[in-house]
């Protein structure tokens, strides 16, 4: 017998479809909670914390006994930090998965990739990382830190105790070019300066140009937008030739993915970087939240802000749906809209109904031993960045990103 | 005049880090012409070497650089050379194909081994003042290193009557065949001694680029273009086309920012290779060392 290749093609499609069809019997009545990061690549050391606070966080509420009286399952897609995988993924996870909210994005180069797909396919879609504010998308929450809960407090902070003339390193893509711009903001209120502001792509490695360009400048101290494991050689290169004790460096991503970790004490110490988060922090919620994932992953080394504000984006997920009681997006959105709070390892995050920002504590903290000591606490600052041109209820249909004008 | 010391000082470092990752290509693709495209990895694979034997066995950091980490290399590079390479010698796409297969398992190997996360050390010697400036002392071991390195490829190709049977079985292997040489063991000490320089440099790179699996892409394509610019002469185009390219993206990054400085490096090339196309020392140097 022969097979054309008509014949063969039947055949495959058939076979194709009662494929599909057990697959979506047995998890018709789970609640399907797409995740999407970057889990391998110079990014992982972001991701990976993050995934496993999705996980702890579902895992918990299925404990608990699930949302709406169903299990959540729990799609996990890995982006590999290549930036061309977010869109081809989230198409998937909205066309053959038919998830019913996604959380993931780290690089807001990512963000601003799916961000538009998922609109379009009406998938609620939270973006849960420290990023540049701005975006003004009904579809999206972010409960991260924005500028104005953390340049805004670490710019004048730096600037009182080491001096007015700042010199800038900074990712080059949209994330660290408009941090760069919030930062010439702040500094100038602050009276202080931005006297250079040098941009290095994701994948330079090499500073000892820079170093010297620093050097000849004579900044009263260095603030790092650097972003991935390729850029945290500038703190390597910083301290083999001394500069780390001549020079003061904060930086708004350093920590993010526990690169305090990864460096040694004596290249680490003394930076300065403001968060939402410290493992170190003396805070019921935060202890809670250490316990419960060195119980289910063994240790708590890789945790880091940006896997604690992933977890509190699912938390508060979860609230919405439960306010809402019905996994509709346009009903979870405005129970979400009515000020939510959950209080989780960032403390207490209340969702801002007008930007779908969030309000939280924020710490001063200095790197220390490897350790985010906290210099200074800050309760409950709002995303005043965005609340000055982000209006949701006044405008639902914008779907801008707005950025600081210089 | 502080400043111009740092700039010659930032040059120099830069010729020395791109003979470094270059002088194991220089000798498998300049004499063999094998293009190993597994370079980026077997670097790597120095680097994991030193900071393993560093960092778990407690072996010092200079023997791990100087001696492990290359020697190490250079006994994976001889299992390479007799179950992948020997058989594909000649066949240039092949051989591409299967070293680009060996780079990827490499990569997942070292995912699988270490993780993805970037492991580094911290880097053995301090900072030196000039003036007013800074610098890093362990750059200065980076140039010296490249030096003797480059002495040292010199010294065995020129004085030894091994690197003269080297130099001779890669020009005609039968010949060498017909004197009494087993060609196939000289090929693959060759391999093997290229293997080991790649190792080399990664363990001397290690402290200050940190090492993670994906970081081979970093080296290889600036190996290539040095390489191939270079042209067939191992030392002599080595030394040339590290110089040149050094050189420019130094001053191009000093004036400019390190995107500039890396986009002149491949515009020098681009210019370099369309008026020499057989590399600089294929022009000058014609049938020297």
């Amino acid at each position: 017998m022969t097979i054309n290749r008509r014949q063969f093609m039947q055949g495959a499609t058939a076979a194709g479809a009662f494929a599909t069809i057990p697959s979506v019997a047995q998890s018709a009545d789970t609640i399907k909670f797409g995740s999407i990061l970057d889990t391998s690549g110079i990014f992982e050391a972001y991701g990976k914390p993050m995934e496993k606070t999705h996980q702890l966080a579902v895992e918990e509420i299925n404990a608990a006994g699930g949302l709406l009286g169903r299990q959540i399952e729990m799609i996990p897609y890995d982006t590999q930090s290549n930036m061309a995988l977010y869109t081809q993924y989230a198409r998937r996870m909205t066309r053959r998965d038919k998830v019913d909210v996604i959380h993931g994005g780290i690089l807001s180069a990512s963000r601003e990739a799916i961000r538009p797909t998922l609109r379009k396919a009406k998938t609620l879609y939270f973006y849960n990382t420290t990023y540049e504010g701005g975006v003004c998308d009904r579809n999206v929450f972010c409960t991260g830190t924005t500028p104005a809960q953390q340049s805004a407090i670490l710019v004048p902070e730096t600037i009182k105790k080491w001096g007015k003339k700042i010199y800038v390193l900074a990712a080059d893509y949209n994330y660290g070019q408009i941090t760069t711009n919030w930062i010439r903001h702040y500094a100038k209120n602050a009276g202080g300066d931005v006297i250079q502001a040098d941009f290095f792509p994701l994948n330079v490695s090499d500073f000892g140009s820079t170093i010297a360009k620093i050097q000849k400048a004579k900044p009263d101290m260095v603030m790092a937008v650097l972003v991935g494991a390729a850029h945290l050689s500038f703190y390597r290169q910083w301290a083999a030739a001394g500069m780390n004790r001549k020079i003061p460096v904060a930086s708004t991503t350093m920590s993010s993915g526990n690169d305090h970790r990864i460096l040694t004490a004596s290249e680490g110490d003394g930076i300065m970087v403001c968060q939402s988060f410290s493992p170190e922090a003396d805070i019921p919620s935060v202890k809670t939240f250490l316990t419960a994932y060195k119980k289910r992953f063994g240790n708590t080394d890789d945790i880091h802000e940006i896997a604690a504000s992933s977890y509190d984006g699912v938390r508060l997920w979860a609230e919405g749906v439960k306010k809402a009681g019905t996994l509709d997006r346009m009903k979870v959105i405005e129970a979400l809209e009515t000020g939510i709070s959950y209080t989780g390892p960032t403390g207490k995050v209340t969702i801002d109904p007008k930007t779908h920002h969030v309000t939280h504590d924020m710490h001063l903290i200095e790197i220390k031993n490897q350790k985010l000591n906290v210099i200074k606490s800050y309760s409950q600052i709002p995303p005043s960045d965005t609340q000055a041109v982000c209006d949701l209820q006044k405008n639902p249909d914008d779907t801008k990103q707005y950025e600081i004008k210089i | 005049m502080d400043l111009a010391v740092v700039v010659v000082y930032e040059i120099l470092y830069t010729i020395a880090f791109l003979a470094l990752i270059s002088a194991g290509l220089a000798v498998v693709f300049g004499m063999m012409r094998v293009v190993n495209l597994a370079h980026g990895e077997f670097i790597l694979l120095g680097g994991y070497t030193a900071i393993v034997a560093h960092n778990n066995l407690g072996i010092n950091l200079f023997v791990s650089m100087l001696v492990i980490a290359p020697v190490v290399v250079a006994v994976f590079g001889v299992v390479i050379e007799r179950l992948i390479v020997r058989f594909l010698y000649g066949r240039l796409i092949n051989t591409m194909l299967a070293t680009w297969g060996l780079s990827l398992a490499m990569i997942g190997s070292f995912s699988l081994i270490f993780g993805t996360t970037t492991t580094s050390v911290k880097a053995p010697i301090g900072s030196i003042s000039v003036g007013a400036f800074n610098i890093s002392g362990y750059n200065i071991f980076i140039i010296a290193s490249a030096i003797g390195v480059i002495a040292l490829i010199f010294a065995i190709l020129r004085f030894t009557r091994a690197g003269l049977v080297a130099r001779g079985a890669m020009q005609n292997a039968d010949m060498a065949t017909a004197f009494g040489y087993d060609a196939s063991r000289i090929y693959m000490a060759t391999f093997a001694a290229g293997a080991a320089l790649a190792g080399l440099a990664g363990g001397i790179l290690a402290p200050l680029v940190g090492i993670g699996p994906n970081a081979g892409s970093l080296y290889i394509a600036k190996a290539f273009i040095t390489v191939i610019s270079g042209g067939a002469s191992v030392v002599s185009g080595l030394i040339t086309s590290s110089g040149f390219f050094g050189f420019v993206t130094q001053i191009v990054t000093f004036l400019t920012n390190s995107v500039i400085g890396e986009l002149g490096l491949l515009v020098a090339a681009i210019i370099l290779l369309r008026l020499l196309p057989t590399g600089i020392s294929g022009r000058f140097f014609k049938n020297r060392l």
